[in-house]
């Protein structure tokens, strides 16, 4: 797996958000094209890791895309980068594929009975900057924690078959996934102190 | 709290107390099944449970959208897979045989049970009320919501006062409290609040007087009951 990848910066960042803004403000078919340019083939590959067919992929990314058109307007720079909030479609849009009527369709945008979300622990700074620090957080992670990692996020397997596949006790995989995700949080909360 | 041999097996998470003042929540949900659900490898019954305790939990919520945001990292990071050349072109044409529709209409959802979350409400597509409501054990009925991947989704809903059976389970076993409360060997539970429970926990939950108690309960495996009583209902649980 390729750990090392240039620094896309924050200014990149920036700009994919200003093209989700102008796609629900304009209707602006040439931000949607750029965002399209971007995302299509990574949200591909994202299905293809996920063992969906070639064909069957294209299908799913129109399908993703299309949700990315039509619902640009319930994106929100404060509260995700772009690439969360386009994760979360193209999970939802295989999930529906895969599980059609079984699921229930769980709107993201769902009221909840509570009014405020309380911001998460990387929720604090705004999104871009997160991002920024997720991204450097993860590539600095020791190997097995990144593998368990990209398992468990880019295989529709639980824990368990984690386990199972990889031949490891399920409570290894969980205590290395825990300090995984506990380093992540780290890195995140020490960009909130400043240092 | 002494929860600490439940959880060990399930992540971490669960962890609080009594609340003590009538509001959720001290229990929440461990990390490892957050985990499971932004990666969507979660059957649908705990997808749904999960769901439900997010409308209830701001804190559960935060730590939702921090692990999305763990996925949307990897998908910036991912290498590129290189789509059919003339993908975007379809794209757009379907674009433009799309209807212009504001967003899908809310579902018309009963009045009646605005306090449950919208995901199961919509999920049981009609009031409470007129769900198949079956008696289950004295004080006891429930209705089967949702079964996929060999994970069942039931409402239980207890009288004031009813205790459910000392049981143990299967397998893995959520309980999201929805209306009023209960009390078990772990804890108290409330409106909001989620227990967790496996083969390791034995427990027989008593709802608290004064209302009925109404839960989502998503089980992996059909519950065990334990004492002489359940011992000769563990046949005739309906699964």
């Amino acid at each position: 797996m390729e750990r090392e990848r240039p620094q896309a910066g924050r200014d990149a960042q920036a700009d994919l958000s200003d093209l989700v803004e102008a796609v629900a403000r304009t209707r602006d078919r040439a931000a949607f094209a750029h965002l399209f340019e971007h995302y299509a083939p990574r949200i591909k590959a994202y299905f293809l890791r996920l063992t969906v067919s070639g064909a069957e992929a294209d299908e799913l990314v129109q399908e993703a895309m299309l949700a990315v058109w039509r619902r640009a307007e319930t994106y929100d720079r404060r509260q995700s980068s772009v690439a969360t909030w386009i994760f979360t479609i193209a999970r939802n849009k295989r999930i529906d594929a895969l599980r059609r009527n079984r699921r229930p369709d769980l709107d993201l945008n769902a009221p909840g009975l509570v009014p405020e979300p309380e911001p998460g622990a990387f929720q604090q700074l705004e999104a871009r900057e997160t991002a920024a620090r997720l991204k450097a957080a993860v590539a600095g992670l020791p190997d097995e924690q990144r593998e368990l990692l990209d398992l468990a996020f880019f295989q529709d397997i639980s824990h368990r078959d984690i386990a199972r596949s990889r031949g490891l006790p399920l409570g290894t995989v969980k205590s290395r996934l825990r300090l995984a995700l506990a380093r992540l949080r780290q890195a995140v909360a020490e960009g909130e102190d400043g240092s | 709290m002494g929860m600490a041999q439940h959880t060990d097996d399930l992540g971490e998470g669960s962890t609080g107390g009594d609340a003590g003042g009538g509001v959720a929540s001290g229990h929440h949900l461990p990390e490892a099944v957050l985990l499971d659900y932004a990666a969507g490898a979660i059957s649908g019954p705990t997808a749904l449970l999960v769901a439900s305790h997010l409308a209830f939990c701001a804190r559960c919520r935060g730590d939702a959208a921090s692990l999305d945001a763990v996925g949307g990292t990897l998908l910036a990071e991912i290498e590129p897979a290189a789509v059919a050349p003339a993908l975007l072109h379809s794209v757009l044409a379907r674009i433009d045989e799309m209807p212009v529709t504001a967003a899908p209409s809310p579902q018309n959802l009963a009045p009646a049970d605005a306090d449950l979350p919208a995901p199961l409400r919509r999920a049981l597509g009609r009031p409470l009320g007129r769900l198949a409501w079956k008696p289950f054990l004295p004080g006891l009925r429930q209705v089967r919501v949702l079964a996929d991947k060999g994970d069942v989704a039931r409402l239980m809903l207890i009288r004031p006062g009813a205790a459910f059976p000392r049981h143990t389970h299967g397998g893995l076993e959520l309980t999201l409290v929805l209306r009023g409360g209960y009390s078990d060997e772990i804890g108290r539970f409330r409106a909001g609040d989620v227990s967790v429970a496996d083969g390791s926990v034995r427990h027989r939950p008593k709802a608290d007087p004064g209302e009925d108690c109404l839960c989502l309960l998503v089980s992996e495996a059909p519950l065990r009951l334990t004492g002489w009583i359940g011992r000769w209902f563990n046949p005739v649980i309906p699964f």
